[in-house]
């Protein structure tokens, strides 16, 4: 047994590292075929232009590739600004001409100034026309005063005219160097994306497979399996967890900053992704798959781990089917189907673009089928949270059903020990979640105002901006580096308790308005600390326990382990009615005197 | 504002602390040598086992104490100056009292075999123990335990926890048959032998050897059987830790005695927890308690009674708990080791061999007496409750349901306890009813 697991640790170890070593085994090429693939028409043209040289030549590494890339971008927006820009002389004399005209600005001297005898001009005649209309006929007192709102209208235009309507803006920029570093890549893996997925993947998970099942056996009669966790160098912040922490930060930040870098690891899921929506991997298939690994792989260690107890192998499975069916399958199989991309267990506000405007325009536009895609998101949260966490807590999401607490539950487990337990931390932890959930409001009201009224700014403020802030801060940052890359430091839920938005939301349900509570045994807790140590939300529930007291706090995620691992049968997760519920600090067995905690 | 001493920062003397702080403002220091703050003593073996470290056994975080204005020290009081109400230190220093409370735990027993001072062979009871088993285990294969208590079994799942292998020998025909009934003791030593340890029964410890080195080499059994190892646990029962008021004009027996107010015969003098013992033990119950809870109702008590509210030590229905490796155990009210003249019982034991629960009544009455679980938890409050309001057995056997606290979605024995309760009492035989899940959501 222990041989077995020996080889399949050695197999995991060997997957992982090819999986790594992936990374680096491509040289790149882009040819014409490829720009023509990835590019318009002027697009083309404009690299065809200035990036000739890099064209059909041969890079060694993605970085390379990418630098030129970034380099090349860089270079044609800077010509496209020099050749469609307002020179000052141009604003001078269009000033000059006011000037001599009384002070009153005119649009038709534009023209005059400008000529329409060449496309840059008439560019920057119809530029100046959507930019600048609100100059005409004005009066002006000064020269100066005329010159400085020209050179903002010069300035609006090279920020926001000239790049996006000729040139590459950011956002074309990422999409253009992933797309044109995944397709210009030749390797071992793109030739065999299906013999690398199985020397990785395949590997990693019969290795783990290997690792994971004989414990069932070598891990002696069911029960409690603590032991030697605060010796491990991978559970107690040693140099494993750092080493997994760093692994995991880095290839976050790869996935959501930089996945221009990361195009090995998606070519290798391209089969996969055919097989199930019919076209090739994203970076966030890619995602979805290793997530929904994890949560299967974990999630069979985590019920073994705990095969005495039903509720912890139910809750488990049910974490496990939520993430393979309703995260994983169903929403590609829906775009397979030419339907919108949908998670039907996603609630807002942790499904913070929900009601974006293009998701809201996708699901209006597909019929009755994305009309109920949108009822049922609503529903979702006016009705199903309140009601659900009224008759069972927050955990009827948190830890059954969610994905952020799937992986928690399952890849997170061997880290749960690790939150802070501290009055502290309780108290940093009630400012910060529920920032992010006002955070979360403001910004989705500044987006349906948008939608509704169409204009794009709220006291100052673009909701645009604030939109972005928010899915690269708290969407991205937060829920994702932060949120798994710390699971070895800071325990598995840093994103539920700290940042979720829903949790939140849910928590005030449960706190205030719920049949939901950790009972208390009596007078039987011996203050041991199993409870608070395993509460993987930071939770002293011993403090609770040992006056006899009802743990009701909205952060429980109802997990349930704190009941698992207390050895003296003290704490149970309930449903029961209301009264009595937020009961006073009481001890039974002394009866000396009312004894109150 | 008084001064008041309180030597022992266990759960007795801490419980003392905190309720009065609770009830005024009197100067309150609490000394002990063994560590700076308040530990969980019932949780040392998680420690060595790495399922915490000792921060985390620590109830209260450390900023509580000057919160709440409770002074720590960390020395040994080496002698009780009754007359001038001082207390002298290990290291010179002294302070003075108005009031004493003792409160200053038990210390392991050891009854005089040859060979029990030699390096490698230890109790199990300090922080100090704990620290000095991590040296004395340490790359060592064989380990010898004596004395089949909860401390004993405590120490194999230590042991085990490290890969060590494990000699068990007790003296008792079964497991801890000195305070379990025949079916439970042997259910037990079951569990005990599943886990691979080698449980010799009706065995004793005759002489501990050592080896070249001077550490301990083997242990020669009654039989002269001789055991290789490594490392002796004794864990042959605990006694009242009273070494410091020996000397005294503080009376004792086994431990402190004390009144139902917790005094001692030194007016100003108090003593709680497991150091103390009642002259006049109360019905039903040990001289001396030697658990966390009595520790801390003692330590609750004394608080009130030296804060002007003199009040006398009634503990209610008796409980406690304890877990054997991976079977946990309640008890509440009196099951003995054997039954009483005037007592019956009820056993049921789940075919898995792991899980049994057992009922004694009073045979006339047919009233609850006691309850003994294995495997399966039950409700404090409503076994305090049947046990308080002297509930007959076929009323417990009806709302069998109501007194269970297993986690949601484990698998429910009442149906199987209560008929096989119907087929071994028919006269006594209750209806069986099942409850639908809708009623469960709104009751
Ligand atoms: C390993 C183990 C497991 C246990 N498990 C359980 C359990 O599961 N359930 C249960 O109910 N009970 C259990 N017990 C028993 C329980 O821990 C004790 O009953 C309880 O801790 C006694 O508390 P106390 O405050 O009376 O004494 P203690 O906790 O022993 O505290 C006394 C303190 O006083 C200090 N002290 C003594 N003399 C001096 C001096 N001269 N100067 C300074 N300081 C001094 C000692 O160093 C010690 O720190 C267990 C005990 C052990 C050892
Ligand atoms: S695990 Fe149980 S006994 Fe230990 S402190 Fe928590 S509630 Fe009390």
């Amino acid at each position: 047994m222990k041989i077995i697991q020996s080889v399949g640790l050695v197999m995991f170890l060997a997957g992982f590292a090819i999986f790594i070593g992936s990374f680096f085994t491509a040289h790149y090429r882009i040819t014409d075929e490829i720009l023509g693939n990835s590019t318009t028409e002027t697009e083309n043209a404009l690299i065809q232009e200035y990036g000739e040289d890099m064209l059909d030549h041969n890079f060694a590494t993605s970085y390379t590739l990418i630098s030129q890339l970034s380099g090349l971008f860089e270079q044609i927006n800077q010509e496209l600004l020099n050749t469609y820009s307002f020179t000052s002389d141009e604003l001078q004399a269009l000033a000059n001409r006011a000037m001599e005209q009384g002070g009153m600005f005119s649009l038709a001297n534009v023209e005059q100034v400008i000529g329409a005898d060449s496309e840059a001009a008439s560019f920057k005649l119809k530029s100046f026309q959507d930019y600048g209309s609100w100059l005409d006929q004005r009066q002006y007192e000064n020269q100066q005063a005329l010159f400085q709102d020209l050179q903002n209208v010069a300035e609006n235009i090279r920020l926001y005219g000239i790049i996006n309507q000729k040139g590459f803006d950011r956002y074309r920029i990422k999409d253009l160097k992933f797309q044109l570093a995944k397709a210009a890549g030749n390797g071992p893996v793109s030739r065999n994306p299906w013999l690398f997925l199985g020397l990785t993947y395949g590997l990693c998970i019969i290795g783990a497979m290997m690792y994971i099942l004989p414990k069932r056996k070598l891990d002696g009669p069911p029960g409690i399996k603590n032991n030697n966790i605060f010796f491990s160098a991978m559970k107690n912040k040693g140099w494993l967890g750092i080493l997994t922490g760093t692994f995991l930060i880095v290839f976050y930040v790869l996935l959501y900053y930089f996945p221009e870098y990361m195009t090995n690891w998606i070519i290798m899921v391209d089969p996969i992704s055919q097989i199930l929506k019919g076209s090739d991997a994203g970076r966030f298939f890619l995602y979805g798959f290793i997530y929904t690994l994890c949560i299967l792989v974990m999630g069979i260690r985590m019920i073994i781990k705990y095969r005495h107890s039903k509720y912890q192998m139910i809750r488990t499975a049910s974490v496990m089917f939520f993430q393979t069916a309703f995260a994983f399958l169903i929403p590609e199989i829906l775009l397979r189907l030419n339907k919108p991309y949908f998670d039907f267990k996603n609630i807002w506000p942790l499904d913070y673009d929900f009601f974006f405007d293009n998701e809201l325009q996708t699901l209006i536009d597909s019929g009755s089928l994305g009309i109920f895609m949108l009822v049922w998101g609503i529903v979702l949260i006016l009705v199903a949270v309140p009601v659900l966490v009224y008759f069972f807590g927050k955990r009827w999401y948190c830890s059954w059903v969610c994905g952020c607490g799937g992986l928690a539950e399952t890849l997170g487990d061997p880290y749960r020990q690790l939150s802070d337990k501290s009055l502290k931390a309780w108290k940093i932890e009630r400012w910060m979640i529920h920032a992010v959930l006002v955070f979360a409001v403001v910004m989705t009201g500044g987006v349906l105002y948008t939608y509704f009224t169409g204009s794009g700014q709220v006291f100052g403020l673009s909701t645009y901006a604030v939109r972005e802030t928010y899915g690269a801060w708290i969407g991205a940052g937060f829920a994702g580096v932060v949120g798994t890359g710390f699971y070895p430091l800071m325990g598995n839920r840093v994103w539920c308790r700290f940042g979720c938005p829903l949790a939140a939301y849910l928590g005030m349900v449960q706190r205030f308005k719920s049949r939901f509570r950790i009972t208390t045994n009596g007078g039987q807790c011996i203050s041991c600390g199993n409870c608070s140590t395993y509460c993987e939300m930071g939770i002293d529930v011993r403090w609770y326990a040992q006056r006899g007291q009802n743990i009701i706090r909205s952060s429980c995620v109802g997990c349930g382990i704190c009941s698992a691992v207390c050895p003296r049968g003290v704490l149970n997760l309930e449903n029961a009615p209301e009264s009595g519920r937020l009961n006073e600090p009481i001890l039974i067995g002394n009866d000396s005197f009312k004894i109150q905690a | 504002m008084r001064k008041i001493a309180i030597i022992g920062n266990g759960i007795s003397g801490i419980s003392a602390a905190r309720h009065l702080r609770k009830l005024g403002n009197d100067e309150i220091t609490v000394i002990s040598g063994e560590t700076d703050h308040f530990f969980s003593r019932t949780a040392l073996m998680y420690i060595y086992m790495g399922h915490m470290e000792y921060q985390h056994t620590k109830p209260y975080e450390d900023w509580f104490w000057e919160q709440n204005n409770i002074k720590l020290v960390r020395n040994w009081v080496k002698e009780i100056q009754v007359s001038q109400k001082t207390l002298l230190f290990q290291d010179g220093r002294t302070m003075a009292y108005d009031i004493l409370v003792l409160a200053t735990g038990s210390r392991s027993n050891k009854f005089g075999w040859p060979g029990q001072d030699l390096p490698g062979v230890q109790g199990l009871y300090s922080y100090q123990d704990l620290e000095l088993m991590e040296q004395n285990t340490k790359d060592i294969t064989q380990a010898v335990i004596i004395g089949g208590g909860l401390i004993g079994v405590e120490m194999a799942e230590m042991l085990l926890s490290r890969d060590i292998g494990v000699t068990f020998l007790i003296r008792e025909k079964e497991f801890w048959d000195i305070v379990l009934p025949p079916e439970e003791a042997s259910l037990i030593g079951r569990h005990i032998e599943e886990h691979h340890i080698d449980l010799r029964k009706q065995t004793e410890l005759k002489e501990i050897l050592a080896g070249e080195d001077g550490r301990v080499r083997a242990v020669v059994t009654n039989e002269n059987q001789e055991i290789p190892c490594q490392f002796v646990g004794l864990t042959v029962g605990v006694s009242p830790n009273i070494n410091l008021v020996k000397e005294s004009s503080i009376e004792t027996n086994r431990g402190i005695l004390v009144n139902e107010y917790l005094e001692t015969n030194i007016p100003d003098i108090y003593a709680v927890g497991d150091c103390a013992e009642f002259r006049v033990p109360l019905a039903n119950r040990r001289p001396i308690e030697q658990v966390w809870y009595t520790g801390r109702m003692q330590g609750e008590t004394v608080a009130r009674t030296i804060s002007a509210h003199k009040t006398a030590y009634v503990p209610g229905i008796w409980f406690n708990s304890a877990k054997f490796f991976d079977i946990e155990y309640q008890t509440y009210g009196h099951v003995w080791n054997q039954l009483r003249d005037n007592e019956n019982q009820f056993y049921w034991e789940h075919s898995d061999g792991k899980k049994c629960i057992k009922f004694v009544f009073d045979d006339q009455s047919k009233t609850l007496l006691g309850v003994n679980s294995f495997g399966i938890r039950l409700r404090h409050q409503i076994l305090d409750q049947w046990l308080r309001e002297k509930r007959e057995l076929p009323y417990v056997m009806k709302h069998l349901a109501k007194a269970n606290f297993d986690p949601e979605l484990y698998s429910r024995y009442e149906h199987e306890i209560v008929t096989s309760f119907n087929h071994t009492f028919p006269d006594m035989a209750v209806p069986i009813k099942k409850k639908g899940i809708l009623a469960s959501l709104f009751s």
